[in-house]
């Protein structure tokens, strides 16, 4: 490009021009962002959002005490407290998660041999207190029963790749 | 009732409170709104919906900002000097309403339509730079303090080529009332003959505004937010308020000096029938459209860069450019007489 050339573009502005209508035409373009609150992305099924405790059809719980969940977890986030029962089952009589501690790895989902301890499709649990947010087996039983449909549905949905 | 407003004291008085908040309320609420334009302009050239919740269309974001932004501590730090920290945003804000009083919005409507008035403006403008220093310098850290020396050189730089291009204008008019500069453009607005010197004030009111891509006091990668980075609530409010509403000036400038102010485009039928400040509104919001496209499209100048174009680009550029006017106006036989309009 010649010495004249360089001058005259400097000097017409053609590269400015050139930028502004490029930003120009992209007002007119359709929006890429999702209007958050009324409108959500799609999930995988393998998301890992809030945990929940799950249920038999029966409305037996499926935890069975057996503390791979607590054992593996490297954030240290999970504390279960087991004993046996009347009927000589084994069953926890505490199972906490300090959400503020998990990092939503989602190796206890993986450690699990009865699908008991599931992460699921929530994202939206923030609270105003951090008590909040210190789980117990009651919280983590109502999460599951209140998301069992979409849980049972992820879970059949991820199964061919387990 | 006329007798009581023309020809008693009080009523003058009234008269003027009156004359200064019709101009000063419409231009409150034009900030709050530029705000709004601003960030929904922004949003789509990048392709995002901007704010969108508050009321219909983000209407009433403006509002809850400044409802957030007054219910908010005013911290003064410890090493500031506090009386010149304070009195800073207070001398950009009053600045940037001072200088609306010359700015006529019709034919001779003007709060104060003085014969000095460019020259009003552009001292105005020049004193603009005062509320930046003292904000850096009171603010004793260094980030207020290199934003402030920034600042000062950058609109000094380019006060020096907005003269000299306001002086070219004045060769073309022979008076210096903002009044007589719009009528001077009846025949053709002067952005056509002198479309050059239009593109360098353009750019240079960018760069006295302290806009993007100029935005080097600020420069919020380098220095966190340059010299109001210790300012909260309603101090940085003022700053803020002043900011935009040198912006909406300057646009004002733009479109008096350049785009025929009150002027319709063309002398015919529908044009005329759209009364003169609606014109000059439409200008000035075309302008304010133009500043916050170029903020959308262009990244920040070096510092070096920004000296440059100042110095070695458009001071010479709108010197030759003033002198050629003159050989022009003189060889052509155009040139204004002293107090008259051509």
């Amino acid at each position: 490009m010649g010495a004249l050339t360089r001058t005259f573009r400097s000097f017409l502005l053609t590269e400015l021009v050139g930028g502004m209508a490029s930003t120009f035409k992209m007002m007119f373009q359709p929006k890429v962002t999702l209007n958050y609150p009324y409108e959500k992305g799609p999930l995988s099924p393998r998301f890992r959002g809030e945990h929940a405790l799950r249920r038999y059809p029966n409305g037996e719980e499926r935890c069975i005490a057996c503390k791979l969940c607590e054992a593996t977890c490297p954030a240290e986030a999970i504390t279960i407290e087991a004993e046996e029962r009347d009927d000589g089952s084994r069953r926890t009589t505490r199972y906490d998660i300090d959400m503020t501690k998990c990092i939503y790895c989602g190796l206890c989902e993986e450690a699990c041999p009865v699908d008991a301890i599931v992460e699921g499709p929530n994202y939206e649990f923030a609270t105003e207190t951090r008590e909040e947010l210190l789980y117990d087996k009651d919280k983590l039983l109502e999460n599951g029963d209140r998301w069992e449909a979409l849980l049972a549905r992820r879970l059949e949905y991820d199964a061919p790749y387990r | 009732m006329a007798q009581f407003f023309y020809h008693t004291l009080t009523g003058q008085i009234i008269l003027m409170l009156l004359e200064t908040l019709a101009v000063l309320v419409p231009l409150l609420i034009a900030v709050a709104y530029l705000t709004l334009m601003e960030r929904k302009v922004m949003a789509a050239m990048q392709r995002r919906r901007g704010p969108n919740v508050n009321g219909p269309f983000g209407m009433f974001q403006a509002f809850a900002d400044a409802i957030k932004m007054i219910t908010k501590e005013t911290v003064i730090p410890a090493g500031a000097n506090r009386a010149l920290f304070l009195f800073a945003p207070f001398l950009t804000f009053s600045l940037a309403m001072l200088a609306w009083a010359v700015i006529p919005t019709g034919n001779g409507l003007a709060v104060a339509d003085i014969n000095v008035g460019i020259l009003y403006l552009l001292a105005i403008s020049s004193l603009g730079v005062y509320g930046i220093l003292i904000a850096g310098w009171a603010s004793n850290s260094r980030y207020a303090f290199l934003g402030g020396l920034r600042s000062a050189a950058q609109m000094v730089s380019y006060e020096v080529s907005i003269g000299l291009v306001i002086v070219s204008v004045l060769l073309a008019v022979g008076s210096l009332n903002l009044n007589d500069i719009v009528l001077a453009q009846r025949h053709i607005w002067f952005c056509v003959p002198m479309f050059p010197m239009f593109i360098v004030f353009f750019i240079s009111a960018l760069a006295e505004t302290n806009r993007a891509p100029f935005d080097l006091p600020e420069g919020e990668s380098e220095l966190v937010a340059g010299f109001f980075v210790e300012y909260s609530s309603l101090a940085f409010g003022l700053f803020f308020l002043g900011e935009y509403a040198n912006m909406i000036l300057m646009s004002g400038m733009i479109s008096i000096l350049f785009l025929g102010g009150w002027l319709p485009p063309l002398g015919l039928a529908p044009f005329t029938w759209v009364p003169g400040p609606l014109w000059l509104i439409f200008k000035i919001l075309f302008c304010l459209f133009v500043f916050i496209w170029i903020r959308a499209t262009f990244p920040r100048f070096r510092y070096d860069q920004l000296m440059r174009l100042g110095w070695k680009v458009f001071l010479p550029l709108s010197l030759v450019w003033m002198i050629a006017t003159a050989g022009f106006l003189m060889a052509t036989g155009l040139l204004p007489q002293v107090g008259g309009v051509n």
